[in-house]
């Protein structure tokens, strides 16, 4: 066998190779899409076994053991029915879950364009300093964080202003069990910045010097020139924010005592056990914000990232 | 005359770029420093009533908790095992990837997907693969193994590595794939020039441009494996088999009682093994980052 008949024969055994464990990464989502057009009939009938130690006195399931199916016997839209028409429940926590994430990511990447523009241009030592101690924040994980974050919900008060004609009253609330407690902590974590300042610094210098002779103050500096270089690693950073807010599950356990604040991320484990034949269904309206981000961002994702290498960099 | 307002221009220049640090640096210390600090505090006394200070008393009932230790062994092997897995793995798709094959780009969707599918709505399908009469027993038993109750066994650390590898390889495979991409090709020429091997090749040439996006990698894998706790709810809830009983859930109960002072200890004592990790990471960025800029 020649060099080139090997390396072609390697090439064909690498891509089935790639080929099944890329379909093995899809399958998760793949399957529950298709479930989510079975009758909730066909889903207990399948995976009625899986309730059966929870509801152990009445047994009224047809097989005990659990059948992953691929493709439902009858396609259906009843699950998406239900869940969009007949159980608000799933819409007020869908809602909470954007109520949630859509402020945190928004303002936080407002937060990291002004300081990562901060920190890149005229570096010193303080600069330096601070953004040492973003990194350090930045990979302390919610085991840490949660516990300053839940003592600054229970001991800051924000008020709250009621507007009626002209009168304004202000009644002061306490940041725990509000949106508060998670939005607040969520804006100000460093970990936008950490990837913006390092894509910001790499902007060369003498762009910047070009726009100065053009007459171009500081402002226009950042939104005409770092803003437009930046775009790519925005829109990468803004849906990894908004992925990661979006999965939540700690942080409304520990901050949002009401479980009708919970996001639906939260919410989600507990049908499980209950609507099992919604489940698939909500699990499946869950992801379309995500799903829809990532087909419009996905090059983004890809080529927004390219410079990110090493910690301090 | 000139120069004087150059110089001006340039100080009013700094002062904008200093203004906008400003927003972020009062959140931080509002939501995350100074309450730290009360943390630490919170660590030495014996409680926010009496505020009598008791040394690191808190800290030594900490570790006569079992629950604790248990929490931390937990986390701590999940993330010996699962973030270097999860490195190795994914450098080794990259790798393999970083070739002229058809679907290329296909792949790398596919790969790419588990990152943007929230956990939750998954997880139906997590359970169903790993009940006691899952799709994973049953293919056990096809071929005459037996079974295993994944959940409530002492291999349930292998249901969320296996998630975990699930949700990250994914990504991290995607930086790879572009740091490799970004390796002077002139290099890789004059190495096969000179006989080097495709091994000698990738451990001596590739590896050393590849070593600040190894570095990087591993911070984000380090980060999210401490987030396994979502999969880890999400699957079994409150109160999980013992194996599976993460330092989240002990925070969560501890949370519950209202326990001050356990909490506090437990979070700094967190954060002290973290600074020693960040600490081990930056040394060996010095020592692998000087010689390639990348």
């Amino acid at each position: 066998m020649t060099r080139k008949q090997k390396t072609r024969l390697f090439n064909t055994f690498v891509t089935i190779f790639a080929a099944f464990a890329a379909v093995m990464f899809l399958m998760p989502t793949v399957l529950t899409i298709a479930n989510s057009f079975m009758t909730s009939s066909e889903i207990s009938a399948n995976y009625g076994a899986m309730l059966s130690n929870m509801t152990e006195d009445n047994k009224t399931y047809i097989s005990d053991g659990v059948n992953l199916k691929f493709i439902p016997d009858k396609v259906t839209f009843d699950q998406y029915k239900a869940v969009l028409f007949k159980s608000p429940d799933y819409l007020l926590k869908f809602w909470n879950s954007v109520m949630l994430t859509v402020p945190i990511t928004f303002f936080q990447l407002l937060i990291a364009i002004l300081t990562s523009y901060g920190l890149s241009r005229y570096p010193g030592k303080i600069k330096g300093m601070i953004f040492f101690t973003y990194i350090i924040l930045m990979i302390m994980p919610y085991q840490v964080t949660l516990v300053p974050n839940f003592l600054v919900a229970e001991k800051l008060n924000l008020f709250r202003l009621h507007f009626e004609g002209f009168h304004i009253t202000a009644e002061k609330f306490q940041l725990l069990n509000t949106r508060w407690a998670i939005i607040l902590p969520g804006i100000f974590s460093p970990f936008s910045i950490f990837l913006l300042t390092k894509v910001m610094r790499r902007i060369p210098v003498s762009y910047v010097e070009a726009a100065k002779l053009d007459g171009a103050g500081e402002f226009q500096i950042l939104t005409r020139i770092y803003l437009p270089l930046c775009k790519g690693a925005l829109v990468s950073i803004a849906m990894l924010v908004f992925i990661d807010y979006w999965n939540m599950v700690e942080q409304p356990l520990v901050l949002l005592k009401d479980s009708a604040m919970h996001p639906l991320s939260v919410f989600l484990s507990q049908i499980n056990t209950g609507d099992i034949g919604l489940a698939f269904a909500v699990g499946v309206v869950y992801m379309v914000p995500t799903i829809l981000m990532f087909l419009y961002g996905e090059d983004y994702l890809v080529e927004g990232m390219t410079y990110s290498g090493g910690i301090k960099g | 005359m000139k120069r004087l307002r150059d110089q001006c221009g340039r100080r009013g220049e700094r002062i904008f770029s200093d203004l906008c640090l400003l927003p972020s640096v009062i959140g931080v210390l509002v939501f995350f420093l100074i309450p730290f600090g009360i943390v630490i505090y919170y660590s030495l006394i014996n409680n926010p009533v009496m505020h009598e200070f008791v040394g690191l008393a808190n800290y030594k009932k900490l570790f006569t908790t079992v629950a604790f230790l248990r929490a931390a062994k937990n986390t701590a092997v999940f993330s010996l095992v699962s973030v270097p897995l999860a490195l190795v793995l994914s450098l080794g798709l990259a790798v393999l990837l970083d070739r002229n094959i058809p679907g290329r780009s296909v792949f790398r969707t596919f790969f790419l997907s588990p990152l943007m599918v929230p956990t939750a709505s998954v997880v139906l399908v997590w359970q169903v693969l790993f009940h006691t009469h899952g799709t994973l027993n049953q293919i056990i038993e096809h071929f005459g193994g037996t079974g295993i109750d994944w959940m409530k066994s002492s291999h349930g650390q292998l249901i969320i590595i296996m998630m975990f590898l699930w949700k990250n390889i994914g990504y991290n495979m995607i930086l790879f794939m572009s740091a490799l991409a970004g390796i002077p090709r002139d290099i890789i020429e004059v190495a096969e020039l000179e006989g080097a091997g495709k091994w000698y090749q990738f451990f001596h040439i590739k590896l050393r441009y590849l070593s600040p996006t190894i570095l990087f990698v591993l911070i984000l894998s380090l980060i999210n494996s401490f987030k396994i706790f979502r999969e880890v709810y999400l699957l079994t809830g409150d109160y999980p088999f013992d194996k599976m009983y993460m330092l989240q859930h002990f925070m969560n109960n501890t949370f519950n009682s209202l326990d001050y002072q356990k909490l506090s200890a437990a979070a700094v004592l967190f954060s002290l093994v973290m600074i020693v990790i960040i600490a081990i990471l930056l040394i060996a960025e010095n020592i692998f980052g000087k010689d390639v800029e990348g």
